[in-house]
């Protein structure tokens, strides 16, 4: 049996800063939970599609899982948690740009 | 040191030149990322975890204050104010943005530096003895070899392209500090009857598949090495696979093969290599040794050190600890440690850079080496000059006094930085570290050298920590495996895994029990950790570890 399809969102490096970045309805945002979660498997492959051709903006397009709480995407892995919230050893990327 | 020739700073501005207009055609989008990646590679440019991340070559791991004051410029005015220091003697800015790398190079050409070779499937960055051209206990100095083989590799129109990456190093000493045994190629200066040569070593290395490396020539004249040593990679490019990125190091190539089989085939292949060797090699290596030429040591009394011995247990401490004998006796070799207790391992701010390029411009005859093991070498100090040394590095958080102990660890990025990582290697560092500086047992403990690795590459040599720790992903959750009785010197072995893995939380009070266990068990305080595990074995620890096996053994 095919296994269901989890909840993700399109995520990529921004090609001139090289920090994590999430796709939203209508652009890009630094902030997953901006991004735009996506349930619907076909329409996350063509969401991603859109995504990888936007050569001159972003870098290494891919979908990541994510839960959904409070109506707002979580990360399920702690990769994707580290990259949403940036190293743990200094107070410094997103931790501190975001705030 | 070695200084650029016109044909150096000519070539390394044609190709900054080049690879400012790539980077300008990847922003204008005329160049797709597959098409840029290979070319920002070349240049030491990668794309992490959360930025870019450039890597620099410290050839042989040697910066004049110069280049030191250069990278601490870099690291202000284009990151975030720090560089980390790597086992390959490199620098890392983990910050960079895409548009000011042609800046960052351009600046680093103007002290005769570069990026060049420090990525990508070629001959990287050769490294060597961090204590060259000062130890007591050396033969030659290695950094004139090493040298004319960074001349010799870089854009060797060979080996551009090669089955997967290639790495030497070299020591002149028998006490291996550069871990000659983990490299594609280790290079040992030996003497026999009175004449230079070299030991070969060939398929050494760790990461997925650990060996160690195997002798392929056990005295080469001097005078053979660029064509031997090319024979070697010759063979590999031509009988390397390349169907199995994981299969493709030499290290597999002499494993498959047998060494036997590759010193057949490299003779073979000797023939051709030698004859294209004229005698040019060994002229430019008379030429580099000039710039190698030790400085004229100072004379002077000693007794402002012998005092300070007496009078300040801390600064006695730090020299037990971090202070080496030099050749010449007045002299002492000293080593900055860059492990603070819950610091970064590797890291140094600006301020520290710069700190440590003017107390080598004062007092060290402006020489400046990282080490392997990501902490930073004055390697020629005069005695009299170390209490001076020590309050200024005080000054600066630079002065720990742990080298050699169970907080001086090495440590790769890990998933904190790097996109290749399965865990986080930096958080279990500055915890152990912690831990061992609360309870003030180091001193106790001894030598004790902890590697971590934040996934198989094992870029934190965790296969040849006494204690090796590797960090992976299982189930989604950071998990580390723990190796013992690993060793980089030359008696090097491979660390034995010692059962199932534990979850960050549980690493310190692992440790913990591993060095209770060798405190119960050493024979007395000088019985070092990796001596006493090689009298006992694995066996008294992994009872230590997982008690429960041992009663359900029963």
């Amino acid at each position: 049996m095919p296994k269901a399809f989890t909840p993700k969102v399109v995520t990529a490096n921004h090609l001139l800063a090289g920090d994590v970045i999430y796709q939203t309805a209508d652009g890009w945002t630094r902030k997953l939970e901006e991004a735009e979660v996506l349930t619907d498997e076909a329409d996350a492959d063509l969401r991603l599609i859109e995504a990888s051709q936007q050569v001159d903006e972003v870098v290494g397009a891919y979908l990541a899982d994510v839960a959904v709480e409070d109506g707002k995407p979580v990360p399920t892995h702690f990769r994707e948690d580290f990259r949403a919230k940036g190293p743990s050893n200094y107070a410094h990327g997103k931790q501190v740009e975001l705030q | 040191m070695y200084s650029y020739s016109e044909f150096d700073t000519a070539f390394l501005a044609e190709r900054n030149r080049q690879f400012r207009a790539q980077v300008e055609r990847r922003i204008s989008g005329a160049l797709t990322e597959d098409e840029f990646k290979p070319l920002r590679l070349m240049n030491g440019l990668y794309l992490q975890l959360h930025a870019y991340m450039l890597r620099v070559a410290i050839p042989y791991g040697t910066l004049s204050s110069a280049k030191m004051r250069k990278l601490a410029d870099i690291a202000e005015r284009w990151d975030k104010g720090y560089g980390h220091f790597t086992t390959r003697q490199n620098i890392q800015y983990n910050w960079p943005e895409l548009k000011d790398v042609p800046d960052m190079l351009d600046a680093l050409a103007e002290v005769g530096m570069h990026a060049i070779q420090t990525s990508g499937n070629t001959i990287r960055n050769v490294t060597a003895d961090h204590f060259a051209g000062a130890a007591a206990d050396e033969i030659a100095d290695p950094r004139p070899v090493a040298e004319l083989l960074r001349q010799w590799s870089t854009d060797h129109p060979e080996f551009q392209f090669m089955p997967r990456k290639f790495k030497i190093a070299i020591t002149g000493s028998p006490n291996d500090r550069a871990v000659t045994k983990a490299h594609d190629i280790g290079i040992r200066m030996v003497e026999r009857d009175g004449v230079r040569g070299y030991e070969i070593i060939v398929g050494g290395g760790l990461g997925r598949t650990p060996m160690i490396g195997k002798v392929i020539n056990d005295f080469l004249p001097e005078a053979d090495l660029l064509p031997y040593l090319e024979a070697i990679v010759s063979v590999w490019n031509q009988i390397g696979r390349r169907d199995n990125k994981y299969k493709a190091r030499i290290k597999i190539t002499v494993h498959e093969h047998g060494i036997d089989e590759i010193r057949r085939l490299v003779e073979e292949r000797f023939v051709e290599t030698r004859k294209a060797f004229s005698g040019v090699d060994q002229q430019m290596l008379r030429e580099i040794e000039g710039h190698f030429a030790p400085p004229a040591f100072v004379q002077a009394d000693t007794a402002p050190y012998t005092q300070a011995l007496q009078h300040y247990p801390a600064f006695r401490a730090w020299t037990d600890t971090n202070v080496t004998e030099h050749r010449d006796a007045d002299h002492a070799i000293v080593t900055i440690s860059l492990k603070k207790h819950g610091e970064t391992p590797g890291d140094a701010s600006a301020a520290q850079m710069r700190l440590i390029a003017n107390l080598a411009e004062t007092y060290g005859y402006d020489e400046i080496r990282i080490s392997h093991e990501q902490n930073v070498i004055l390697p020629h100090v005069h005695k009299a000059s170390l209490p001076s040394i020590y309050s200024a590095l005080k000054a600066e958080g630079l002065a720990t006094a742990n080298i050699g102990l169970i907080s001086d660890i090495i440590a790769c990025p890990g998933m904190d930085y790097c996109a290749l990582a399965t865990a986080r290697s930096i958080p279990i560092a500055q915890e152990i570290a912690t831990a061992f500086d609360d309870l003030k047992r180091e001193h106790d403990i001894g030598q004790l050298k902890i590697k971590i690795s934040g996934c198989i590459n094992a870029c934190g040599h965790h296969h040849v920590g006494h204690i090796g720790i590797l960090g992976l992903d299982r189930a989604g959750v950071e998990n580390y495996q723990i190796t013992l009785g690993g060793d980089h010197t030359e008696q090097a072995k491979v660390g034995d895994r010692v059962g199932p893995g534990f979850s960050a939380d549980e690493v310190v009070p692992a440790v913990e029990r591993i060095v209770d266990t060798y405190l119960e068990l050493r024979s007395d305080e000088d019985e070092a950790f990796i001596d006493t595990y090689r009298r006992t074995g694995l066996a008294p620890f992994k009872a230590a570890l997982y008690p429960e096996t041992k009663v359900a053994a029963e």
